[in-house]
């Protein structure tokens, strides 16, 4: 255990998803446009969640375990990263199963 | 607001926000909640590390359950928790994806990188995946 330790689990997260992106060809790494609009407002939304919970001390983190890298409202680095890994492998999952089982999505072409 | 009003109005808002502001109705779809249920089986693990080993650590004041202990692991199902993480930790999750699924989609929607599609699957994993 270490400064690393929650980065650790989000490294997990990313290799343990980065198979489906081969073998599943969900593409979703290829539609890195697309990936990041994603994201975007995800980490703006969730940052503000974050920033209110810190100052509201509804949970803190153990400063052995992360980086000690703070952005901003204290949030520390290892949860903005957080939340960026989350939706990344969220999505992995998503476009696995529909890769899969050939199931609508909602987004297909209308024809 | 409390961990637990706020995780309870997060998955409000993102059911809103997926049914009735952008129509993405991921909630009516067998790939989202079968995604889902992988997903959560993840999260468990995962958030199980994070909680487990007071990586993150909780105020009793804001959740169901009781303040995460100093030197010892909280409790591993009881006392609000589960495996380890606050319950309300699902709802933060459920919503933390769902938010994420519905902007995915919905940009699809309007033609981003709706190509390439996803698939189909590699014949390695084919009968892994039980496909013939």
């Amino acid at each position: 255990m270490s400064k690393f330790a929650y980065l650790s689990v989000l490294l997990g997260c990313l290799v343990g998803t980065a198979w489906l992106e081969f073998f599943l060809r969900t593409k979703v790494y290829r539609r890195a446009v697309r990936l990041i609009l994603t994201i975007l407002p995800v980490v703006v939304v969730f940052s503000i969640w974050d920033a209110y919970a810190i100052a509201q001390g509804h949970w803190t983190f153990d400063p052995r375990y992360v980086t000690g890298i703070t952005t901003v409202a204290n949030i520390p680095l290892d949860e903005i990263l957080f939340f960026i890994v989350i939706p990344i492998c969220a999505i992995l999952s998503f476009e696995a199963v529909r890769s899969a089982r050939n199931w609508e999505a909602g987004d297909e072409e209308t024809k | 607001m409390t961990y637990t009003q706020l995780a309870v109005l997060g998955v409000l808002i993102a059911i809103v926000l997926d049914l009735y502001v952008f129509k993405t109705k991921l909630l009516r779809r067998r790939v989202f909640w079968v995604s889902y249920s992988i997903v959560i089986f993840f999260q468990l693990v995962t958030n199980g590390i994070l909680t487990g080993f007071g990586i993150v650590e909780y105020d009793g004041a804001a959740i169901i359950g009781s303040t995460t202990p100093q030197n010892e692991p909280p409790t591993f199902i009881g006392d609000g928790r589960l495996v380890y993480a606050p319950i309300e930790d699902l709802l933060f999750g459920f919503s933390l994806v769902l938010l994420s699924l519905i902007i995915w989609i919905w940009l699809g929607k309007k033609g981003i990188q709706r190509e390439p599609m996803a698939g189909p699957p590699r014949k390695s994993v084919h009968r892994f995946l039980g496909i013939k």
